[in-house]
């Protein structure tokens, strides 16, 4: 039988079938931070159980450090509890954990593909739902809660009821200035914040072909926010460039040896997907949302929609309160919005490239002086490159400080980095749903180009306005 | 984990469609948070203190614990969180035409039922409480049905799921018994696939 991609990497790793239970799959990594974890630790003590795998799993510290140092001294360390409860737990269990101020570090989903430790045709889980991210490099990646985190730190599988499969491809060529994150934001606006559940997406098209592993991360990463359990990318040349040499990618025959495995996962050419999506890459401009969950967007070149420019009830109500929140009159242009702040990182925009992009922006010029930009790098070792790269510099001169620490920053407002109430953001990360970035903040989702524009006009812009 | 068979409670109308889990469980709420209970302030902390009509805040509705929400409830992150402030505050069920992927997961691993309604159903709930808070509403796990005055509909489960739910079975001692497969197939596993300690 003709299957897909997701379909085969989860027979590889079916551990039980039994009729009328879930699937016992096994994971081949599993990824935590200090947010979501506590419990589950606190319940293997509890019920006298160790960790199956240490040497699968993998600690960092990212949602809730902070930003503005490289490093929390030892003897503030209480102060941070969520942080001495992670090192702790992970000490006691034997897991390898990169603490902030380690070379290493970095928000979970920046660290493991950049390590190597993802590898085409593997499980991953992690307890935070941008998980989807690793699927980029042809992996079953998804987002748990912290009771499954409890289950796979004692089992090392997880119980899943099976998925379906819907292709998205997107074709043609991508106009200059749109991004990955333009292409995801344009999926999603058409099928909505449900229209994945219960699926795995798998990326194809032209477009992805083209696209290098840091976009197809983005991509990949914002594929829950359409709902759906995980998103993937077949790997190929491009996923196996980046790969090669990274700290625990396989080396020397044993490189041959994966390889050779790693060329034959794709779907078969005549697998049936449950769903199929297209989009007209060719087609799309800048997008940037303007209400209260990805999906309510618009081009950038557009207008703030009304109520009535929406059929159905569902959607009209959600409209008058994303107005309502968002402080907007309909009929705005996108471009006429000012803004209070520009947020650039997190795990969706916080890669190299990303920096890169917004650097290339930034060069030449200066920030408004209305506006408070925080810049995160993704990890520490990003950040190390950016340095390097020469692309601090250029930060500093447009009036920008590239943070010191890394880590999830203002996308999730875990920590210190937070907006004030009624403040207003144009922001690189994935979800605007209301007080993510504080009590009462407005944010704006947009691409690391648009995010930098918007930083030295003052409002939402393009970097092609910046040019007129 | 609590066994759940057959409830019977008053409703809460949530008519609000996208709750995703930043609403449920605002992030503010979870700094230094290091343990599953204790969240029962947290639950829809942001309406709460902004809004004074905010169902919950109406003192009709006190003590009702089956939720009655729009489409797409607790979509977004993963917090489970979420799922522990819904039961700290009492909700025993949440009525919902579709539920977020991670959550609906979650949730019967804690012995709270994410029950799957048509949208047309919750309009007429959402009616029934807003008119008469007093109204009972029934979920029965056993027959999987919902009850309430001129309503009796069957909504689906996945077997796995009810069983445990029903038997109050703990997810890891039921794989536990399986140990003998997981060591199996890890005898099978190729050695090249990486290990966080080494490399």
């Amino acid at each position: 039988m003709a299957l897909t991609l997701a379909d085969k990497i989860w027979n590889d790793h079916v551990v039980r079938r039994a009729e009328g239970e879930p699937d016992l799959i096994y994971i081949d990594l599993h990824l935590l931070h200090e947010v979501n974890t506590p419990p589950a630790f606190e319940g293997l003590r509890e019920s006298g159980r160790r960790v199956r795998r240490p040497d699968l799993t993998l600690g960092t510290e990212d949602h809730a450090t902070p930003t503005s140092v490289a490093r929390v001294p030892l003897n503030e360390l209480h102060l941070r509890r969520q942080m001495e409860v992670m090192r702790a737990n992970c000490q006691e269990f034997g897991i390898p954990m990169y603490p902030l101020g380690h070379s290493r570090q970095g928000i979970v989903h920046v660290i493991g593909p950049e390590l190597g430790l993802v590898q085409p045709g593997m499980t991953i889980v992690c307890c935070d739902s941008h998980t989807t991210t690793h699927g980029a490099f042809g992996t079953l990646a998804f987002g748990i809660g912290t009771s499954q985190v409890e289950h796979v730190l004692a089992t090392q599988t997880l119980g899943m009821h099976p998925m379906k499969n819907m292709s998205v491809t997107i074709t043609g060529e991508l106009a200059p200035g749109v991004t990955p994150k333009d292409v995801v934001l344009a999926l999603i606006n058409k099928i909505g914040t449900g229209g994945g559940v219960g699926h795995v997406m798998e990326f194809r098209g032209q477009v992805i072909e083209d696209m290098s592993m840091e976009g197809r991360m983005t991509v990949c990463n914002m594929a829950v926010e359409a709902g759906s359990r995980a998103g993937l990318v077949a790997p190929d040349e491009t996923t196996f460039a980046y790969l090669k040499g990274r700290p625990h990618a396989p080396q020397g025959e044993q490189w041959d040896a994966e390889l050779a495995r790693w060329r034959e996962l794709r779907s078969d050419p005549d697998a049936v997907f449950d769903e199929s999506v297209v989009i007209d890459g060719s087609a799309l401009t800048p997008f940037v949302t303007w209400g209260v969950n990805p999906a309510q967007s618009v081009p950038l070149s557009e207008r703030v929609p009304s109520v009535d420019d929406f059929s159905d009830d569902k959607s009209r109500r959600a409209a008058a309160r994303a107005l309502e929140y968002m402080d907007l009159t309909p009929g705005t242009a996108m471009r006429d919005i000012p803004i209070d702040a520009v947020f650039i990182g997190s795990c969706t925009n916080g890669r190299i490239e990303d920096l890169r992009a917004a650097a290339g922006v930034l060069r030449g010029r200066k920030v408004a002086d209305s506006v408070n930009v925080l810049l995160v790098a993704g990890s520490a070792t990003v950040r190390a490159q950016a340095v390097d790269e020469g692309l601090e510099e250029v930060f500093n001169e447009a009036g920008v400080t590239l943070q010191p620490g890394t880590g999830c920053s203002m996308c999730c407002a875990l920590n210190e980095d937070m907006l004030q109430p009624g403040q207003r953001s144009a922001s690189t990360n994935n979800r605007n749903f209301e007080g993510r970035q504080g009590p009462g903040a407005r944010t704006h989702v947009v691409s690391p180009e648009v995010a930098a524009a918007s930083a030295v006009a003052g409002r939402l812009a393009s970097p092609a306005d910046l040019e007129n | 984990m609590d066994a759940f068979t057959v409830h019977t409670g008053r409703m809460v109308p949530l008519r609000r469609s996208d709750v995703d889990t930043d609403q449920i469980f605002p992030g503010r709420f979870g700094r230094n948070a290091t343990s599953r209970t204790g969240y029962a302030k947290a639950l829809f902390g942001n309406w709460r203190d902004q809004e004074p009509d905010f169902v919950l805040n109406l003192p009709v509705y006190q003590g009702a614990d089956v939720l009655v929400a729009g489409a797409d409830f607790a979509t977004g992150s993963s917090r489970e969180y979420a799922v522990w402030a819904l039961q700290d505050y009492g909700f025993k069920a949440v009525l919902s035409p579709r539920f977020g992927d991670i959550f609906r997961g979650n949730a019967p691993k804690r012995g709270l039922i994410p029950v799957v309604l048509d949208q047309e159903v919750i309009e007429q709930l959402w009616t029934m409480a807003e008119e008469d808070p007093s109204t009972l509403v029934t979920v029965d796990l056993v027959e999987r049905r919902v009850t309430a005055p001129g309503i009796s509909v069957p909504f689906e489960i996945d077997e796995d799921t009810r069983y445990r739910l029903l038997n109050g079975l703990d997810d890891i001692a039921v794989t536990e018994h399986h140990l003998d497969a997981i060591d199996a197939y890890e005898a099978r596993r190729r050695p090249a696939l990486p290990q966080t300690t080494r490399g």
